[in-house]
């Protein structure tokens, strides 16, 4: 077991799927001789080559579709998108055709298309860098979206997206590149489908993925400590196809939820999780759900406005005190 | 060319040398955070380019923005200020560094998303034309934005419908580290115009003379109605593409080369009138001096106590825009508030000229 960092371990993920596979290549913005924005396919170049590791010009929709067109054709391209703002760009190509080729074939033409995108709001770089897209992804049929929260998730979910068949999204986070975390030596690889309990509880589920799954895991041992309160965290991990099973399962154990998101509320993980707890286990809960989320604004830039436009542990400890009354 | 026009653009450009370096400072004191794109060697192109232009024209530029905003007369103090993200920033400390927008002087915004100010700029030209107003507007970008599918499409419509708008790529030979021979299959610029119809120059971007007398042309014919201009200024940056960028991707002969030929120091030569001791023109900067003393050389004229005083000037400015934007308080969140989703009705936001 090694420790590393988050973009580390996605270096690694790619390093090994490149070594094994001679159909996976990695194209991008200053992915190639400047190593990536986030270092993460650093020596890539010098490795595999240009024609495996492609620089690419400002151009995301067109090398998006680019990779899915390759895709057609049974290569295995990892399409970087420099920010997660910038995919707005390739939407067309990720929504119409990315998503939907598989089913307009009638299923005889599969698309497996990875793209690898840095979301999240970082450091005080404005509106127009700091957007969280993973509504928009989850909300297109034919996707799959995971998001990891450790090292280790973004190596073993990188390595699952590349082995499958279907498009996959994977969004990392700006802020957690520096992130260290145990990742395994031998190779595994981590589902793209289902929840991971990462702390287990009795009186309140907190569901969350991405960086706020660190925020949770703070709230957690705050109330433990403080208000002796036992919150189970729940890192929901893939948001496209969401976990029903896995989410109404803790939600019956703790009968209690709360979900931790890093962007705005409407049409949300959060609408989306609450909607599943009403149709899956409404009976089982004692209080309504909350939702700890972005205010519904562009991310402004002066600093202290920023977090304030974000959600935080002391936010969750907040709801969660709330909604049991403590 | 008139003696007052020189000595303002010379101005500009040590203004402008002067607040980026003052801007890398405070990034690098912790007084500013996020990217922070920095102009240093590409002045010539934001100054002989608008001081070609009239008052009334709209500019819209990128998030390597802050001296086309001074340069068009946005106060250094509200620059800065909005560097540091504070209420007085000329966006009130909502946009940052990437997003100075000022309505008053038609400064129509900094842009984060490379190609997206193509159709903003023209959108802006067709209502300009729709209204019949006499008005440009001015569009700068990259080398590497050219690549992005709006601007060929913003090309064509702008041909189209023979619209007054003046594209100015400042090409500087990187799209952050890509090197222009590794992101674009035809790297002379303004050929690419050529597929549009639309008359194209390229010129050397280092001298603000050279870019000065082309935008003049290029926006005269915008305002006979001759329809889209476009100039390619060759250029540099010396910095990295932004203060979270070391730029080690570059050759330092590569760099070394485009500093001898440093803007400012051409500019300099052609505004003064005596010739100047060595001590004085190491006050000019060391990046100056290769191409400063060689121009001198050959022509014998130059009065380094104007240069000089002009340098104090700008100096005090830039220290003025520090403390400034140092003093100045955090935005609240009612001022987010009053920035979102306001309903204006049925005003005009750019109202006609008196
Ligand atoms: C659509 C989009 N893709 C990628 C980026 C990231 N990015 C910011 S600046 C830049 C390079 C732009 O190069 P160029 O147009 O030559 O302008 P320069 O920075 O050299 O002035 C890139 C890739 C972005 N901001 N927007
Ligand atoms: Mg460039």
């Amino acid at each position: 077991m090694a420790e590393m960092m988050y973009w580390q371990a996605i270096l690694r993920a790619h390093d090994e799927e490149m070594a094994r596979d001679p159909l996976v290549f990695a194209m991008g913005e200053d992915i190639g001789v400047a190593g990536g924005t986030y270092k993460a396919t650093t020596g890539l170049y010098a490795k595999y080559g240009d024609q495996r590791v492609i620089d690419t010009p400002i151009s995301e929709n067109s090398y998006t579709g680019i990779g899915v067109g390759a895709a057609m054709l049974g290569c295995r391209p990892i399409v970087e998108i420099m920010s997660v703002n910038f995919s707005w760009l390739a939407m067309d190509q990720l929504m119409n055709n990315a998503a939907k080729i598989h089913f307009m074939s009638g299923g005889r033409i599969r698309c497996p298309f990875v793209m690898r995108v840095p979301g999240g709001t970082a450091h005080q770089l404005g509106a127009q860098h700091s957007a969280r897209m993973e509504k928009v992804f989850m909300g297109i049929a034919g996707l799959r979206v995971v998001t990891p929260a450790t090292p280790r998730d973004a190596y073993g979910l990188l390595k699952s997206a590349v082995r499958c068949d279907d498009p996959v999204v994977i969004i990392e986070h700006e802020s957690m590149y520096n992130l260290k975390g145990e990742v395994p030596d031998a190779e595994f690889f981590t589902p793209l489908e289902g929840v991971e309990v990462l702390r287990s509880g009795r009186d309140v589920t907190l569901f969350a993925y991405n960086i706020s799954v660190h925020w949770a895991l703070e709230a957690a041992d705050y109330l433990a400590k403080d208000f002796g309160i036992d919150a189970e965290v729940v890192d929901l991990r893939a948001l496209k196809p969401m976990d029903r099973a896995g989410i109404a399962a803790s939600v019956r154990k703790t009968h209690r939820a709360v979900v931790v998101e890093e962007d705005e509320a409407p049409v949300g993980v959060g609408s989306e999780v609450m909607a599943i707890l009403n149709e899956e286990c409404f009976f089982d809960l004692d209080a309504p759900p909350l939702r700890v989320h972005a205010l519904d604004i562009p991310i402004p830039y002066n600093r202290r406005l920023e977090k304030a436009a974000i959600p935080n542990a002391a936010q969750v400890v907040a709801a969660v005190r709330k909604l049991l009354g403590k | 060319m008139d003696r007052s026009v020189m000595a303002a653009m010379l101005r500009d450009m040590l203004l402008a040398r002067a607040f980026e370096e003052q801007a890398a400072q405070e990034y690098a004191q912790g007084n500013v955070a996020g990217f922070l794109h920095l102009y240093p060697g590409e002045e010539a192109v934001a100054v002989g380019v608008l001081h070609a232009a009239e008052p009334g024209d709209y500019v819209v530029s990128t998030y390597r923005e802050h001296v086309h905003a001074i340069v068009r007369g946005v106060p250094p103090r509200q620059v800065m200020a909005e560097i540091f993200g504070k209420k007085d920033g000329i966006s009130g400390g909502m946009g940052g560094s990437m997003h100075l927008f000022d309505r008053e002087r038609r400064f129509l915004g900094g842009y984060a998303i490379v190609g997206e100010t193509f159709p903003i700029a023209v959108g802006a030209a067709y209502a300009v034309a729709y209204r019949k107003l006499p008005e440009a507007v001015i569009c700068f970008f990259g080398d590497g934005a050219v690549n992005q599918g709006t601007f060929h499409e913003s090309l064509n419509m702008a041909a189209l419908w023979k619209l007054p708008v003046l594209f100015v790529c400042e090409n500087n030979h990187y799209q952050i580290g890509t090197e222009i021979h590794r992101h674009s299959a035809m790297v002379e610029v303004h050929k690419r115009a050529c597929a549009y119809g639309i008359p194209a120059e390229k010129v050397d971007g280092m001298d603000v003379l050279t870019v000065h007398g082309a935008a003049r042309r290029a926006l005269e014919r915008v305002r006979a109605g001759d329809g889209p201009q476009f100039l390619e200024c060759e250029t540099y940056r010396y910095r990295g593409h932004s203060m979270a960028d070391p730029g080690s991707y570059r050759p330092a002969v590569e760099v070394n080369a485009f500093v001898a030929n440093d803007p400012i120091a051409a500019a300099i030569h052609h505004a003064e009138p005596h010739y100047p001791s060595a001590e004085e023109l190491q006050c000019v900067g060391p990046d100056c001096v290769h191409r400063f003393t060689e121009h001198c050389c050959a022509e014998g004229h130059l009065d380094p106590a104007a240069v000089e005083q002009l340098r104090q000037e700008v100096g005090a400015i830039v220290q003025d825009a520090a403390a400034f934007a140092r003093q100045s308080p955090a935005p609240e969140m009612v001022d987010v508030q009053a920035a979102f989703l306001r309903n204006r009705r049925f005003e005009t936001l750019m109202e006609d000229p008196q």
